[in-house]
């Protein structure tokens, strides 16, 4: 199905990271954000404050983060497609219900724009040290999809592929940006409603006699439903049973944790979202994302000058992991470099998939700023020696 | 015969006493029989005194007790 | 057993039982427990005041009065410990025509959730909380809460609580709910009039039900089982319709005033947010549609 013209602004526009993201929102369909302000990801909301009342949606400021990552849950239940944005602090705050998106199936998206940490750390600048986080931070074995915009565009293109994709496996969607890519002003073209795919929320057709708002069908994820419509259903953050009913049992949990990781199976490997450049007779491969990407570019462009045969895979969904094409990578390559705005999280990833196959090189920082472009480079020319 | 009847589910009863307390004419007692997780029931000793009312009913913390008036 | 006839009719239904998803009952609660009895006062509300059963939602958080969302057979959600109200926010917001009832206990409600509580009160966020106070948390084994009174033992004040309690109606009255009252277990006729009231007004309500927790908090304070708390509850409560709210603590023992105490009109959330719009936007402002039927 397409986007609904009212929520898209049809033209080529100059906009921020932080901005795009809005319009993605907006295009995608969302109807309903519940904020908090935190630099920088503060933006993305006061855009929507300020366009929603003319587009025919809502836009709450909650008191606090907690209550906006569970209010936004509340208003999927009751039929929107809706979503937060948070940085560092924030996203900490939002742990507990980013778990109970998980378990409880709640299709909806979050967007953290990262900024140096811990704590407090570096609100005005980037850093990409929610990585590891965006994955394990909440409590409990779940999995969930997590993208890496590089540039306004795709903050606004990617937006729309995780509301997508959150409707799809009825799963809470990371949109892991950072602060350059959010607060980094470029050409940003917004097509026509009609050039872009939404995907529905898969609303049961079941009478609700039959309907079980837990029973997976043929793709291991269930139908959704919401309230008012008659279904008298139930949902709990409690290990649940596949009428949704507390069954707090060793088989139950088995059978819903598995699930809730099975299903996401395809994007692991067949469904990953990535770039791939120059890497057919690469020897060395430069493994990044988000804004670090761009700097990496640069570097791997340095190297080819210098005859190094390096090439590019930038990782658009980090979560699932591509393993299997990391992996696969790793055989064909004598190393690969890792530059990341962390001190060494997704490099981590890399090192399991890569299983020995490869040398795997970390380029850390500790956030704040970009990588000077040299820095990449000088480790490139030294993988290949 | 009496306004109303009394309706007791054995098995979820709880034993708690509100049902026998609370009923304006006393038509309750706490049998010394028992369900089957050893709770000590309600029965009635009165049924010509139950007018109906369901207060048992508001009162019973388990839903084991309802009571109604005979249609007329 | 007695020997006396009973003439039950077959077609007899407990009048709470359309309301129950009775394959799930008996309940996890315990002997002498109020909060199944609070459930029977709700449940002939939603009767009497006429309630499209599809249109009301209820929303708990995390306790023994948070399993109330399981028990009851409506569009029902169990969420986290303290958040029920602002994701009853964002399910009212997103589908206005809902009825959102959230039915939690005293500590989920006013210390882990205390600060949504105020706020939503502040916003009038048209939301029915209904809060039984068993002055303890009940479901972790009875511990110390923001409305357990002075010198009651728990496992967290092994040697009696010291720190002062709040007085939930003053509270609530002070944050902005529009109607506000107070009622035991013991007062099953008034506390089921006052939920259908709420079922009826417009705005934030708020309804605080004093209720026994005789395995951990009566046990304990040696008061005896849950009948004996009834019978406490009809000694020592006073109906003081209207009285100020701040003269309406609650001590160990001492009187419970109970009653209706605010019942007052406030603009509501959707009517300020559109009269807001209205006035800034005029006609550019697009009338929300947050739920989508295809989206």
């Amino acid at each position: 199905m397409h986007a609904d013209p009212r929520g898209v602004l049809t033209g080529v526009h100059f906009l921020d990271g932080d901005h795009a993201c809005c319009e993605g929102t907006l295009a995608a369909g969302a109807r309903f954000a519940a904020g908090y302000p935190i630099t920088p990801s503060t933006e993305v909301v006061e855009r929507f404050a300020w366009r929603i009342p003319t587009v025919g949606g809502i836009f709450i400021q909650m008191e606090d983060e907690l209550a906006a990552s569970i209010a936004l849950q509340g208003a999927v239940w009751g039929g929107a497609k809706a979503f937060t944005v948070t940085s560092g602090p924030g996203f900490s705050l939002m742990m507990e219900h980013i778990g109970y998106a998980a378990i409880t199936e709640t299709p909806c998206v979050f967007v953290n724009v990262q900024r140096g940490g811990p704590s407090t750390g570096l609100p005005t600048l980037p850093a990409q040290a929610d990585m590891m986080q965006a994955k394990w931070g909440s409590h409990g074995d779940y999995s969930l999809i997590a993208l890496c915009p590089n540039s306004p565009q795709e903050c606004f293109d990617l937006t729309i592929t995780g509301f997508n994709l959150a409707e799809e496996f009825r799963v809470p969607v990371m949109m892991m940006m950072d602060e350059c890519v959010g607060h980094m002003t470029e050409k940003v073209v917004i097509p026509e409603p009609d050039r872009i795919e939404i995907t529905p929320r898969r609303f049961t057709k079941k009478s609700p006699a039959e309907f079980h708002l837990f029973e997976p069908r043929e793709d291991l994820v269930p139908d959704m439903v919401k309230a008012g419509e008659g279904y008298r259903f139930h949902v709990t953050g409690l290990t649940h049973d596949e009428r949704g009913y507390p069954s707090m049992t060793v088989e139950t949990q088995d059978k819903l944790i598995r699930r809730l990781q099975d299903k996401l199976k395809p994007f692991t490997n067949g469904r990953a979202l990535f770039e791939a450049e120059n890497l057919e007779d690469a020897e060395v491969a430069v493994v990044s994302y988000g804004i670090t990407s761009r700097v990496a570019q640069r570097a791997i462009d340095l190297a080819r000058a210098q005859g190094v045969r390096a090439g590019k895979f930038r990782i658009i969904s980090a979560w699932p992991f591509p393993e299997q094409h990391i992996c696969e990578l790793a055989k064909q390559v004598k190393a690969i470099v890792v530059p990341e705005l962390n001190l060494g999280q997704m490099v981590r990833e890399v090192e399991r998939s890569a299983a020995g196959a490869a040398k795997v090189i970390s380029v850390p920082h500790a956030g704040g700023t970009v990588h000077n472009p040299e820095v990449i480079l000088k480790a490139i020319l030294e993988a290949v020696r | 015969m009496a306004k109303g009847f009394v309706a007791i589910t054995v098995e979820r009863c709880k034993g708690c006493g509100f049902c026998v307390e609370f009923c304006p004419t006393h038509v309750l007692t706490l049998s010394s029989a028992y369900n089957s997780k050893g709770y000590h029931t309600p029965q009635v000793v009165a049924a010509d005194k139950c007018s109906g009312c369901d207060l048992c009913g508001m009162y019973c913390p388990d839903f084991a007790i309802f009571g109604a008036r005979h249609a007329r | 057993m007695s020997d006396c006839a009973i003439d039950i009719p077959l077609d007899a239904v407990n009048p709470v039982e359309p309301y129950l998803r009775s394959e799930r009952i008996p309940h996890i609660w315990c002997p002498g427990c109020g909060i199944g009895t609070t459930v029977n006062c709700f449940a002939r509300a939603l009767e009497n005041s006429k309630a499209n059963l599809q249109k009301v939602a209820i929303v708990s958080g995390i306790g023994c009065t948070g399993r109330v969302a399981g028990y009851a057979d409506l569009d029902s959600f169990h969420t986290t410990h303290g958040r029920a109200i602002p994701f009853a926010t964002g399910l009212k917001l997103a589908n206005p025509e809902l009825q959102v009832v959230v039915y939690s206990g005293d500590g989920d409600l006013f210390a882990i959730g205390g600060n949504h509580f105020i706020h939503a009160a502040r916003r009038n966020m048209d939301l029915k909380v209904i809060c039984v106070n068993n002055l303890t948390y009940a479901m972790t084994g009875g511990q110390t809460g923001p409305a357990t009174p002075d010198h009651v033992v728990s496992t967290t004040s092994p040697y009696g609580v010291f720190e002062p309690a709040f007085n939930l109606v003053q509270l609530a009255e002070a944050a902005g709910a529009a109607y506000v009252a107070r009622w035991t277990t013991f007062h099953v006729k008034q506390l089921s009039r006052s939920m259908e009231e709420i079922m009826k007004k417009k705005g934030f309500c708020f309804i605080e039900i004093i209720s026994p927790c005789p395995t951990l908090y009566q046990r304990r304070n040696k008061m005896g089982d849950g009948l004996d708390t009834m019978k406490f509850y009809k000694e020592v409560s006073k109906i003081r319709h209207g009285a100020p709210t701040s003269e309406c603590g609650l001590t160990k023992s001492g009187e419970i005033v109970v009653g209706k105490f605010v019942d007052r009109d406030r603009p509501g959330y959707f009517e300020m947010l559109t009269a807001q719009m209205n006035e800034t936007l005029g006609d550019r402002y697009a009338l929300p549609e947050v739920s989508c039927g295809e989206c």
